[in-house]
């Protein structure tokens, strides 16, 4: 349970800057390439998630390229650790995250950001002082999303680090797990009714703020 | 200060080419929609980029697309009053009016400034307040100021006013004639209203299908017969300097102009109190003998300068009052009955006259 709360939260925050920045670039870049960076970040949204937690045993595991290089040089290994779950989480999740802040950074009005520039504020103040404050909103929407997709990861997590209880045992994994031995079935109910309750709160508490944040801009 | 600009941009089949210089004051950009203006306004704060552009303010060059200099619209220190407002939705107005202060060079004066300006524009009730709670008036103040409060070393103003009624517009005018007497700051104003040109304006340049076909100070060029068909007929008319000479008892106010003495209902203000006079040409008749029985109470001895008569019925015929130019915008069957022409000594009765503040002293 805390495991799987560790494995979303980690997951989140991490993919958090990446996740600004590709939204940043595939709503505002113009670069060759700009589809394809679009269609490699939302393609674990459309593959089966056991082909993609494949895919990431293959780079990610022990024997994979990056996992190798990481394991010799960083000492980071993701396969079959909670760090592997993090990763397969954040995967899964990043599509989301960055939808939801790309559709925020295209609705700020540039004639703003054009204003700012008048004003004396370079590029980089310009994004710090106005545009970032106007998409908090997408940004937030977008993480707590993440944050419950992440929560519920279940095909490419057990694909990539199996499901070892205590090292690897998300909330999904355990339900499936318990509906898998006799008489786990309130074990599961329990666990099924966890999960109902932090999505729920997810959803309620991204409503409360951009409603909050929405009170603020219009300034009643 | 002074800006000089010459500049070529060719888009959507469409191709600029401008060179003016405005000196200090306001000068006013005048065209009608698609001649360019704002594409000219934002090339010079540095929100677009033209195929040909050099531009210098003050003798400090900015931009020389020919030698490759361009610098950006952050580091010009051009202030920008935008039609749209543009406030920034999430600060209060007064973290918009100070966003421009993080920039601009450090003043011991900055707090007395803003002050100042808060004053001098009436939007010390709503610093507190969201742009979302303001009216389109309030957002137009707080906009003029966050761009002066950025100290720019000259201001543009691109229609500020298009998007206000008439009655937010006149709300707003005397905000603007102000900032030009105090500030000396150099104003380039985009407008195609006639009106808020005659009453601002130190200088105008007039553009059409993106070149400038005519340039000059605001007295000149609205006394023009030829430029009346592009300033619009309705709008054409002269404008006078004058001052306030003495309150009578009957509540006129004497006005000594260049032209003449002319009384007005009562203008507020001191006797020497400077007033910028706008005299349309349509309000303008035209008599052979000096009028007799008549009730209009203003009219000025004046000889014909230049009859221009164009295609359609009327006739705009330029006069000279004393020192002073006036239009009169009369049909070409009377001008052909009076036997009009140049040196023809005659007096021109005025229906109606309007009238704007004139700080010459501290202004132009």
């Amino acid at each position: 349970m805390t495991l799987s709360l560790r494995v979303s939260a980690v997951a989140t925050v991490v993919s958090l800057p990446l996740g600004i920045a590709v939204a940043l670039a595939l709503a505002r870049g113009r670069f060759p390439g700009r589809q394809l960076l679009n269609g490699l970040v939302h393609l674990p949204l459309i593959l089966p998630p056991v082909v993609t937690g494949y895919l990431l045993l293959l780079t990610f595991g022990r024997k994979g390229w990056v996992g190798q290089w990481l394991d010799q040089w960083f000492g980071l290994v993701f396969a079959f650790r909670w760090t592997g779950a993090a990763l397969a989480a954040a995967i899964m999740a990043f599509p989301l995250m960055v939808r939801a802040i790309r559709l925020a950074i295209e609705a700020v009005d540039p004639k703003l950001e054009q204003a700012a520039a008048t004003l004396g504020a370079g590029r980089f103040m310009v994004f710090l002082t106005v545009t970032l404050p106007l998409i908090l909103p997408g940004i937030l929407a977008g993480t707590i999303l993440a944050f419950a997709k992440a929560m519920g990861e279940f095909g490419a997590t057990i694909t990539f680090v199996s499901n070892i209880p205590g090292q690897t045992q998300t909330l999904p994994s355990a339900i499936y797990a318990y509906m898998q031995v006799p008489g786990g079935d309130a074990q599961a109910a329990r666990l099924v009714l966890v999960a109902i309750v932090i999505a729920m709160a997810a959803l309620l508490l991204s409503e409360w703020i951009s409603r909050a944040v929405a009170r603020r801009i219009a300034g009643t | 200060m002074t800006l000089s600009l010459d500049l070529s941009h060719r888009f959507q089949g469409f191709t600029l080419e401008a060179a003016f210089t405005a000196p200090p004051g306001v000068t006013a950009l005048f065209g009608r929609s698609g001649s360019g203006k704002t594409t000219l306004v934002n090339a010079v704060a540095g929100l677009l980029r033209p195929d040909r552009l050099r531009l210098s303010v003050a003798g400090e060059v900015l931009a020389d697309t020919t030698a490759g200099i361009w610098q950006p619209a952050h580091r010009r220190r051009i202030g920008y009053v935008f039609q749209d407002a543009r406030l920034f939705p999430h600060l209060t107005v007064r973290q918009n009016l100070l966003y421009g202060r993080w920039f601009a060079p450090k003043s011991p004066e900055a707090a007395q400034d803003f002050d100042r300006i808060v004053a001098l524009l009436g939007i010390g009730g709503l610093l507190q307040r969201r742009p979302g709670a303001l009216s389109g008036g309030e957002r137009q103040r707080v906009a003029l100021g966050r761009a002066i409060l950025s100290q720019p070393r000259i201001l543009l103003m691109d229609e500020p006013l298009a998007a206000l009624d008439e009655a937010r517009k006149a709300e707003i005018l005397p905000y603007l004639e102000q900032l030009r007497d105090e500030l000396g700051l150099p104003i380039l104003y985009v407008s195609h209203s006639m009106a808020e040109v005659a009453r601002l304006a130190t200088t105008v340049v007039l553009l059409e299908a993106g070149r400038v076909t005519a340039a000059g100070p605001v007295a000149v060029m609205l006394a023009q017969p030829e430029h009346a068909q592009s300033l619009g007929l309705r709008e054409a008319g002269a404008v006078l300097q004058g001052q306030i000479a003495a309150q009578e008892e009957d509540g006129l106010t004497r006005i000594s102009t260049e032209a003449g003495p002319l009384w007005l209902p009562r203008v507020a203000g001191e006797p020497g109190r400077p007033l910028r006079l706008r005299i349309l040409a349509q309000d303008v008749m035209l008599a052979l003998q000096a009028p007799q029985g008549l009730s209009a109470l203003n009219h000025f001895e004046s000889v014909v300068e230049a009859v221009h008569l164009g295609d359609g019925p009327g006739a705009m015929v330029r006069l000279r009052a004393g020192d002073a130019a006036v239009l009169a915008r009369i049909t070409a069957r009377s001008a052909k009955a009076m036997g009009l022409r140049p040196g023809l000594r005659l007096h021109a009765v005025l229906k109606a006259v309007s009238v704007a503040q004139e700080n010459i002293g501290r202004g132009a």
